[in-house]
């Protein structure tokens, strides 16, 4: 469990988190979703006391982060798969770790095995793809077998193969009992890993709440149907008090549950050629809620986009 | 304990350590090598055997700054206050290993310089017996192990390699020499610095057998403290350093 009180971080003028609280539960992951520059990373360092918060604490099953006993053993986390000496090996870089907090040397066969890396642990890290490297940082997370874990943006940059497996891997920890605490700026990577989410925005929180709930609610859910007897549905449906919008040869339904439309045209007698339910992309609602926060917004203007031969 | 063997553990898996050895040998053995090989004019001396040991204070110290500023260049510092968030009890575990390391290759590359000179000029008096020669030899490793902690102390506080070697080079070849050049006080500040204390421990007051003569070999160091004192101060300021660098990390956001 990880329970944030009013948590900020001043850098000179810029607030980068501002008054943060949130709690994360043990059991299930959590997404920490936010655009780029939020204050993700930053939060992320003030729960592991690598950054001192300007105001309010942070704590990890009630402890601060320096009060930990062999934190590995309470928290596994990885915040950048880069924070490896280069001509170190993979075994070397765990073994070390694995000392600090009195592990046992055999963990680091134990979780190099975890995650697939036996073969190469005695190649040098610098040598990793960011796939491997990935792997690396999450074997070090598990060293301590620990109850809390931190990933920040761990799909950056992978293949799909590299993220379905981070993303299985994640819920095999939160179906474990531990409390999985996940960064992302991208919703719809959240929406697959996450069962809950905080959102924040400029350091601020805009959100916590469950994933399905943000989506339901970010996104406008709506039904498309399509029928031979267009008219006559349309008129039924607008009885029932329906919002209608018409779509080329179909009709965009909103306000009505779909197994209502479908039982409805099968009362009336009336055919239907399509009946499916339709969805606002992510990524449109991520924006829509965000939107006032983003802190750098891509500023382009016609101008720009003109042909250079044409200005004259 | 355990910290001590993380620290360890972190300077050995590197090859910095190996590359380091190997180039102190060669340049204060070698060294020695070279001024026995062809100096025939006058008899070698045990403070003719030590001249390269200038040369591997400087190897010893590029090594100390990087073993802590590559930490921060690669981020393991970071990870290393993930899993001991006592910093202050890190960095001293860093410290000592890699001082004890410095004082190990001291203590090596004195007494080997010693052995290859007598070597090469097999008729000469090079045996260690008056307090001089002891300091000149063992004293190296004490010499080194210090100032691999002001090397770590200057690379937590500046934590860029760049930055931390070039301000380490600079002050001590060229600060301490050219400070003696300011009229009428520069002499008096020069033997108060740390690094003449350090000369000073090494080859100050020597007896009349290392004497040397004709500027063969070279000159005795000098300044303002008996050399036992001279060490004591040399250390001191080690000590001053590695305090500020320590209150410093602990402040800072890593």
């Amino acid at each position: 469990m990880i329970e944030a009180q009013g948590l900020s971080k001043r850098y000179g003028k810029t607030l980068a988190v501002d008054d943060l609280s949130f709690t994360v539960q043990p059991g299930r992951v959590t997404g920490f979703l936010g655009p780029n520059g939020a204050g993700k990373s930053t939060t992320m360092r003030m729960i592991l006391g690598l950054d001192a918060p300007s105001a309010g604490t942070v704590r990890l099953d009630g402890k601060k982060y320096r009060e930990l006993h062999q934190p590995l053993r309470t928290v596994g986390a990885l915040l950048d798969a880069k924070w490896v000496h280069p001509n170190r090996s993979a075994r070397a870089h765990l073994r070390w770790l694995a000392k600090s907090n009195k592990l046992p040397a055999k963990r680091v066969d134990e979780v190099l095995e975890t995650v697939g890396l036996t073969d190469v642990a005695n190649r040098r890290a610098g040598g990793f793809s960011l796939g491997m490297s990935q792997r690396l940082g999450i074997a070090a997370t598990l060293l301590g077998d620990p109850e809390v874990l931190l990933f920040d943006e761990p799909v950056n940059g992978l293949d799909p193969e590299g993220i379905l497996w981070i993303r299985r891997f994640m819920h095999r920890l939160a179906d474990e009992g531990r409390t999985v605490f996940v960064s992302s700026h991208l919703l719809s990577e959240m929406a697959l890993t996450a069962q809950d989410l905080i959102v924040i925005g400029r350091g601020k929180l805009i959100s916590q709440c469950t994933t399905d709930e943000f989506v339901a609610q970010a996104t406008e859910s709506t039904v498309l149907v399509r029928s031979p007897q267009l008219a006559k549905l349309r008129s039924a449906l607008g009885q029932e008090g329906a919002t209608l919008r018409d779509e080329g040869d179909s009709l965009v339904v909103s306000g009505m549950e779909i197994a209502d439309i479908g039982d409805l045209a099968a009362a009336k007698g009336l055919t239907l050629h399509e009946l499916s339910p339709q969805r606002g992309s992510l990524e449109e609602a991520f924006i829509q809620l965000t939107g006032d926060s983003v802190e750098y917004h891509a500023a382009v203007t016609t101008a720009d986009l003109m042909p250079a031969g044409e200005v004259n | 304990m355990t910290l001590l063997a993380v620290e360890r553990i972190k300077l050995f898996t590197t090859r910095s350590p190996l590359w380091c050895t190997l180039a102190a040998i060669g340049a204060v053995v070698g060294f020695a090598a070279l001024i026995s090989g062809v100096d025939n004019d006058s008899p070698a001396t045990i403070a003719k055997a030590e001249f390269g040991v200038n040369f591997g204070l400087m190897i010893i110290m590029v090594m100390a700054a990087l073993a802590i500023t590559t930490e921060y260049r690669f981020g393991t510092i970071r990870a290393t206050f993930q899993a001991i968030p006592n910093r202050t009890a890190t960095l001293l575990a860093k410290t000592t290993v890699v001082a004890l390391f410095a004082g190990v290759i001291g203590e090596f590359v004195a007494f080997a310089s010693v052995g290859i000179a007598k070597l090469i000029k097999s008729s000469a008096d090079l045996s260690i017996n008056t307090g001089y020669e002891w300091r000149a030899t063992a004293g190296v490793g004490a010499v080194y192990a210090i100032a691999a902690v002001i090397a770590i102390a200057v690379g937590t506080l500046i934590r860029h390699s760049a930055g931390a070697v070039s301000l380490l080079l600079i002050y001590v070849l060229l600060v301490e020499s050219l400070i003696a050049l300011i009229p009428n006080v520069g002499t008096d500040i020069q033997k108060w610095m740390p690094f003449q204390m350090a000369g000073m421990f090494l080859s100050g007051d020597p007896d009349p057998t290392n004497t040397t003569l004709n500027g063969n070999g070279p000159p005795p160091g000098s300044a303002g403290l008996s050399p036992g004192w001279a060490l004591a101060y040399f250390a001191g300021f080690a000590v001053v350093l590695m305090v500020i660098a320590l209150t410093t990390a602990n402040k800072r956001d890593a």
